[in-house]
């Protein structure tokens, strides 16, 4: 095991999924992260992270009822663990900390 | 939903994706595919949308992604694989018809497939005894003329073979042979021939031949020295040691230097004796031209050994800059030399003056090819029954599957299974090569100097790989489609099974069988007419009750004189050689100041020989009898040779008395007579001529005897004989036999296919009868309620046959006309005189077949046309 610590892109998939709370899967998933991050999300790279994530128990997933489109097949959800709810919890808190010691003049004239 | 259902993403990427994919996620991950599909299809078009699609799908293959390869219990494998020949087992017994139609018909096929492996086998293995056989080379002939055709030789000219050893760099070693040692060997009253090859003393340095006793480094140095095999040597000297013996052969005594063991029986190069190359550069002979010219190419042979290592084509190039700067001297002709491997010596296109016996390759190929055909159609039988028992046998199979079978090990049960078939059908077709391999080295002298269709270790490697592959070719198809099989829908409802989904592809497999045994019997029946008829052809002269006898060198007059004594005898005339058996002895003929002869053929008689052979004469009239010591002056021509050469503007009346000039002698034509056959039926008839050469000691005697008692008549002419020549054994043939004779290769021809017919058919009416009963075994319901509902028997025969009897019409339609196109464009376009193919022969063969499947068709449909409805109906 590579350990806990999760990415940054990692961290950004599970935003994501946190955002998109019930309709998580791969393709919105995509979309909402280009959306969100203004870069192209590949699907092929976001489908390795969200199974990278979920070998590393921060996601579950399910399978959703089949539906017409999608040629009949059925989507996978994602859903948080609270392994990866503690994650982003703990990345933002990571984050915080270092907002909150960083000098105003620092980031002046930008 | 209907427009997006007009595009849809290619379906093998699918297939790739699902084939690659672990099964958990493959949905999933297609769905997602789908969806950015139809986004594409939207905005960039759906050419861009099909090409990122595949993209995606081949970047999809990651680590995570791939299938894991599942693994199952090797021990599992090998309890089941017991269960499968059980099963197998089972299956054979239960089905004793079908298992039988299996056994026989690959049984048969494949001891066809047998004979050609261990024929081919035997012709690959040839020369594999010499120690270098990797770097033994042959220099081969090539002779262009200006305006003739190429003619591809074996054979060399000794200066070729002298300037590549002295000027062409690469060469190990080399040595010279000529093929015309030998002659009589006298010991005590008996006359043995012995048949060999001059050969220098470089030979035992690339050939490897043991030696019994003497120095094989030596033996060959000095003129006049002999080299025996052990069986010839014990044939001269008996138990006595033959080393430095001499020994008379023909007119010369040679001093015996070496004794080898006797020559392999996959050996090219064949030879009693070997006589030292030396006594020919004493003698100098000029048999084939002049013994050192560039142009003598027609009796030497030449062999290479190259050092390890170094290619072919670098002394190929060495040895065309030699034929360039030879060439030079020749006018109008060109000789080029170029390297033949040793081990391709065997099986070959055809070279002229071949040293030793070698087969066609276009025969092995044809051979081959029709063996395979045969096998196949065998397949065909076992996988058209397999698939039609498919209703029976998907019960098993849908349990199978159940229980936890995977797919594909219902692939390898149903492969097994078939796998024992084709074992077991090795068996029996091994017991039917043993009886073929005598039948079919029978089939000619020259078959049976070439191969011994011996058994060795690798030979049967070979028989059981044919069978494996044969099993495997008939099993694989079965196979898959039970594998294939969905359980549910099997065991739920077996009816649902479609029985008759491949009922195309069983009805393809059947007619492309009676297509080949179609085919066959009737290249087979055409082929014996047009045989039959080059035998009784009318050659222009008659060949009735002549015999022909050779003399030996024996001379002609003198038998003539007792063979008069001889009562049954009518008449004598000598010539050198007998006509219209495919030799040909060729002059050069010139008309009236023409500058270059062309080309006619000839033969040299006496004044008797028209008579004897019934030549019918247009004009002139026949020769006039000449004491011996007159010079030939006269000719007699053809009617082809007055109409070529345009003499007298080609008026056969005028034209006797005109002059020809043959072979650089004035001669005056006395006679033309009408057109006759000089070559064999395979040659137009070419300008011909007859001359009278009183001096001559001929090579043969014609003998025209009565009608009636051949046996006395033989009697009489041997005593005859017996009075001239003590040693030799007379050879006397009726010009009829040796006719036969030399069409003897279509009669072998005739005789193959023929029996690959027989075999064809017996597979073809086996696999027939197979699907009828099950066809019939099948409606038998369908049979009992038509026939309560009032139909009769005659109208169920029809109505149960007629879909095979379709079957055949397609096939004959098929066969027919390919085999017609066949043989007037390829077979018999070769031949200048040939008959008609006839309607008779097209059809016989058909009619056969047809009669044959129609009793199978027609006896299986009638008994079940017969059963009592209430028999089968009650049982419901």
């Amino acid at each position: 095991m590579k350990g806990t610590n999760v990415g940054e892109f990692e961290e950004l998939v599970l935003l994501t999924i946190a955002a998109l709370v019930a309709d998580a899967y791969s393709v919105a998933i995509c979309d909402e992260l280009s959306k969100q991050t203004g870069r192209d999300a590949k699907l092929g790279v976001v489908h390795a992270v969200l199974n990278r994530l979920e070998e590393k128990g921060l996601v579950k997933s399910k399978l959703g009822e089949a539906t017409s489109v999608r040629g009949g097949k059925r989507k996978r959800y994602y859903t948080l663990t609270n392994a990866g709810k503690l994650a982003i919890v703990k990345a933002k808190e990571v984050r915080d900390q270092f907002w909150s010691i960083i000098p105003d003049f620092v980031l002046k004239g930008i | 939903m209907k427009q997006k259902q007009a595009h849809k993403p290619p379906r093998w990427a699918t297939r790739l994706l699902a084939l690659y994919c672990r099964p958990e996620i493959v949905e999933d991950l297609e769905g997602d595919l789908n969806e950015y599909f139809a986004r594409n299809v939207q905005s960039k078009g759906a050419r861009r949308a099909r090409l990122i699609y595949i993209i995606d799908v081949l970047k999809f293959c990651r680590l995570y992604t791939l299938r894991r390869p599942r693994h199952i219990n090797p021990l599992i494998q090998w309890i089941m694989i017991g269960s499968y020949f059980k099963t197998a087992q089972r299956t054979m017994v239960r089905n004793k018809l079908f298992s039988f139609i299996n056994i026989a018909g690959l049984a048969v096929s494949m001891s066809v497939g047998l004979l050609m492996i261990a024929f081919v086998t035997d012709l690959r293995s040839y020369d594999d005894f010499h120690r270098n056989k990797d770097r033994i080379y042959r220099l081969t002939t090539s002779d262009h003329r200006e305006g003739q055709k190429t003619m591809s030789l074996a054979s060399t000219s000794v200066l070729a073979g002298k300037e590549v050893s002295s000027s062409v760099t690469g060469v190990e070693s080399l040595t010279l042979m000529r093929n015309d040692f030998g002659g009589d060997v006298i010991v005590d009253d008996d006359l043995i021939t012995v048949r060999g090859l001059w050969a220098d003393q470089k030979f035992f340095s690339i050939f490897t031949f043991p030696t019994v006793e003497g120095n094989p480094a030596t033996a060959l140095k000095d003129p006049y020295s002999v080299v025996l095999t052990e069986t010839t040597a014990r044939k001269i000297f008996g138990q006595r040691t033959a080393l430095g013996k001499s020994v008379r052969v023909g007119k010369d005594d040679y001093i015996v230097t070496a004794v080898l063991k006797d020559l392999p029986s996959q050996s090219h190069l064949r030879f009693d004796a070997l006589g030292s190359f030396s006594t020919m550069e004493m003698k100098h002979p000029n048999t084939d031209g002049e013994f050192m010219d560039w142009g003598s190419i027609y009796m030497n042979y030449v062999y290479l050994l190259l050092p390890e290592g170094r290619s072919p084509e670098s002394v190929q190039a060495g040895i065309s800059k030699l034929c360039a700067a030879e060439n030079a001297t020749l006018k109008d002709r060109k000789i080029e030399l170029s390297l033949q491997p040793l081990k391709a010596i065997a099986i070959n296109t055809h070279l002229e003056n071949e040293v030793g016996p070698v087969m066609h390759i276009a025969v092995v190929w044809i051979l081959s090819g029709l063996a395979f055909v045969v096998i196949l159609c065998a397949c065909f039988n076992y996988m058209n029954l397999s698939v039609a028992r498919a209703l029976r046998r998907s019960r098993e199979v849908g349990i199978r599957k159940i229980v936890g079978a995977y797919k594909r090990q219902v692939l390898a049960q149903f492969v097994i299974e078939a796998l024992l078939v084709a074992l077991l059908a090795l068996v029996f077709s091994f017991l039917l090569f043993t009886f073929l391999r005598t039948k079919f080295i029978e089939l000619s002298p020259q078959l049976q100097r070439l191969v011994s269709l011996q058994l060795s270790p690798r030979i049967v490697l070979y028989f059981i790989v044919l069978a494996l592959v044969t099993g495997l070719i008939a099993g694989i198809f079965p196979a898959l489609l039970f594998s294939r099989l969905q359980a549910v829908q099997a065991l739920k409802d077996a009816s649902s099974v479609r029985l008759f989904r491949h009922v195309n592809l069983r009805k393809a497999l059947i007619v492309v069988q009676y297509v080949f045994s179609i085919a066959f019997i009737t290249a087979t029946t055409v082929g014996y007419k047009q045989y039959k008829s080059f035998l009784v052809f009318d050659l222009g002269f008659n060949t009735e009750n002549v015999i022909n006898i050779n003399l030996k060198g024996n001379n002609a007059k003198l038998l003539a004189n007792e063979l008069a004594s001889v009562p049954a005898v009518v008449d004598v005339s000598r010539s050198v050689m007998v006509t219209s058996l495919g030799s040909k002895f060729g002059t050069s003929v010139k008309y009236k100041g023409q500058q270059d002869g062309q080309d006619a053929f000839m033969n040299v008689v006496d004044d008797r020989y028209l008579s004897v052979h019934g030549h019918a004469l247009l004009a002139g009239s026949n020769f006039t009898w000449r004491p011996d010591s007159v010079e030939e002056s006269e000719v007699i021509v053809n009617e082809q040779l007055v109409k070529q050469f345009n003499i007298a503007e080609g008026d056969i009346q005028k034209a006797v008395g005109e002059e020809l000039v043959v072979a650089d002698k004035k001669l005056t034509i006395v006679g033309v007579l009408k057109d006759f056959h000089y070559g064999t039926v395979d040659d137009a008839i070419k300008p011909t001529l007859l001359i009278y050469r009183p001096r001559e000691n001929y090579g043969h005697l014609n003998v025209k005897v009565m009608a009636g008692d051949v046996t006395a008549t033989m009697a009489g002419i041997e005593a005859a004989w017996k009075k001239i020549d003590k040693l030799h054994p007379m050879d006397a043939r009726f010009y009829n036999d040796q006719i036969e004779e030399a069409y003897n290769q279509f009669q072998i021809m005739i005789k193959v296919i023929g029996f690959l017919a027989f075999l064809a058919i017996c597979i073809a009416s086996l696999g027939l009868f197979g699907m009828v009963v099950f066809t019939t075994e099948t409606r038998v319901r369908e049979v009992s309620i038509r026939k309560v509902l009032g139909a009769s028997e005659g109208s169920l025969v029809i109505a149960l046959g007629r879909s095979f009897i379709v079957l055949l019409l397609v096939a004959s339609a098929i066969a027919l006309p390919a085999t017609w196109l066949f043989f007037e464009n390829v077979v018999l376009s070769r031949f200048a005189y040939r008959q008609p193919i006839g309607w008779s022969e097209m059809l016989t063969g058909v009619g056969c077949i047809m009669v044959l499947a129609l009793v199978m068709i027609g006896s299986q449909t009638l008994r079940v046309a017969r059963v009592n409805p209430a028999d089968t109906l009650k049982s419901e």
